[in-house]
């Protein structure tokens, strides 16, 4: 382990004592912030119980879906984009500003055309992480040597061979790039949706614990997405340093 | 006008029609129960934002977005320059960095909102936290990659920290500082409606939440069309100056 590193689990560790010690002394309000070992226990608790298991799977199984629709639509696209040189310039501005575009307002629309069920959740986080894939798979297409085009147009492949034996293995690290942040924004989808409006799932559980001060659910429940989150993120990230390494890059 | 501009307007045009088109085709395909014509919508846009309502709730975001955007900004700046000529503190932090920049901070927003209460300071912190970690990301980037004959020659005239910060890094890392506060800009915008969508008293996302609320198509189909065209036209916007910038360099 590097000198960073454990100056890094350092903090970690006195950033949650110091939590633990202020709460414990009653400088912060338990109703805001919960000493982080009751936090671990609410935690342990609520999976032992099985209590919002029901929850858990529906969200993170949502969210897998959603990822995994937004990572293969947004490699399809690119690869299409990519070859219509015309429809990427006309479209690249709307990539550019894509994120700034409130797309939780698209939802009411959603639920009235698709149900009130896990359809539009699904739709929403889609839409948000696949235009994070679309623009990742662009610039890493963009970064395939030609020399590796041309030696496909030698071994005469079609473009669909090319894509598949070529394009997408030399393009793979920026793919991976934009699956990380697919993985975030399915998870903010799903989760923003069932805030907004929902029958359930665990950003319905989490605002109704707010709602009720119920906050020996919301913190686990938190804690639960945002281990999630990290630890799949962190194993792309593994791999995508592993692809680089073995190209030399890193 | 060059070439260049030229194309680009005729990009935005064709841009521009294509979403008109598919905006209409789907209003014939779903109707008026959950969509508006992009004629009616223009009409109720001119007529809604001339009332009283409207006002308050704009200048309410407006200022949420501002003061979320100039937090951001800041904080931003100050860390990514920081992180970004300390190379030990940038080992320690960045990896912190880039894990709260994976994290779905929507889940973080309750939390904010017990340690801040409902209210402005909320959103402007949920905001704030949207922006201030990719331009903290990319001034980092920026300033390490400033070529160190340009940082050896301002220690050899000898410029303090700050001079060196002003007259050297601050412009030869501009454009891709300039980068960040882009999509700085964009996650600060949508952070804030976010905040004022969840839990807020006031402001455009909280109209749009509202009408949510009571299935007020208009008001719906007004606002997206309203924040899509501003975060779209500010998006364009800085990505001009952007590539500006770039070629200056």
């Amino acid at each position: 382990m590097t000198k960073a590193g454990i100056i890094r689990i350092a903090l970690i560790a006195m950033l949650l004592i110091g939590l633990e010690s202020l709460v414990l002394m009653g400088r912060i309000d338990p109703l805001t912030m919960q000493a982080p070992h009751k936090m671990l226990f609410d935690l342990v608790s609520i999976l032992q119980t099985g209590k919002f298991n029901k929850s858990i799977i529906k969200t993170l199984s949502n969210a897998g879906v959603a990822f995994l629709i937004a990572l293969i639509l947004g490699v399809i696209v690119g690869l299409v984009i990519h070859r219509l040189k015309r429809l990427r310039e006309v479209l690249d501005p709307l990539f550019a500003t894509y994120y700034a575009i409130p797309v939780f307002s698209f939802y009411p629309l959603l639920i009235l055309l698709l149900g009130l069920g896990d359809a539009p959740q699904i739709f929403i986080a889609v839409m948000l992480g696949f235009v994070a894939v679309v623009v990742n798979t662009l610039n890493g297409i963009d970064r395939v040597p030609l020399v590796f085009l041309k030696t496909a147009r030698v071994s005469s492949m079609g473009p669909f061979e090319t894509a598949i034996k070529i394009i997408l293995p030399s393009a793979s690290p920026y793919i991976l790039t934009g699956a990380k942040f697919a993985v975030a924004y399915s998870l903010i989808g799903v989760i923003g949706a069932e805030f907004i409006m929902s029958t359930g799932g665990m950003g319905y559980e989490i605002s109704f614990a707010y709602n009720n001060f119920d906050n020996a659910t919301m913190y686990p429940l938190i804690i639960i997405i945002l281990f999630v989150s990290i630890s799949i993120n962190l194993m792309i990230s593994r791999w995508e340093k592993a692809l680089l390494v073995r190209r030399g890059l890193k | 006008m060059n070439f260049s501009t030229k194309r680009m307007f005729e990009n935005m045009f064709w841009l521009i029609l294509f979403v008109l088109i598919i905006w209409q085709i789907l209003y014939w395909l779903v109707g008026d129960i959950a969509l508006r014509s992009p004629w009616t919508t223009f009409q109720f846009t001119a007529k809604f934002t001339a009332t009283d309502q409207f006002a308050i709730h704009l200048n309410e975001s407006i200022k949420a977005f501002s003061l979320a955007l100039m937090i951001a900004t800041f904080a931003g700046l100050s860390i990514g320059l920081l992180l970004g000529l300390k190379q030990f503190a940038r080992e320690i932090f960045e990896p912190f960095l880039i894990a709260i920049y994976s994290v779905p901070k929507i889940t973080l927003y309750p939390i904010l909102l017990l340690v801040f209460g409902l209210g402005l300071s909320a959103k402007v912190a949920f905001g704030a936290i949207h922006g201030v970690i990719p331009i903290a990301l990319f001034t980092l980037n920026a300033v390490r990659n400033v070529k160190p004959i340009l940082l050896k020659s301002a220690r050899v005239m000898g410029l303090s920290t700050l001079e060196t910060a002003y007259k050297i890094i601050i412009p030869s890392a501009l454009p891709e500082i300039f980068s960040g506060l882009r999509i700085g800009f964009s996650l600060t915008l949508i952070g804030t409606l976010l905040g004022e969508m969840f839990a807020s008293q006031r402001g455009l996302g909280f109209l749009l939440m509202n009408a949510i609320g009571l299935h007020n198509v208009d008001i719906i189909v007004m606002l997206t069309f309203l924040l899509v065209g501003f975060a779209g036209l500010a998006g364009l916007i800085l990505l001009v100056i952007n590539q500006k910038i770039y070629s200056a360099n």
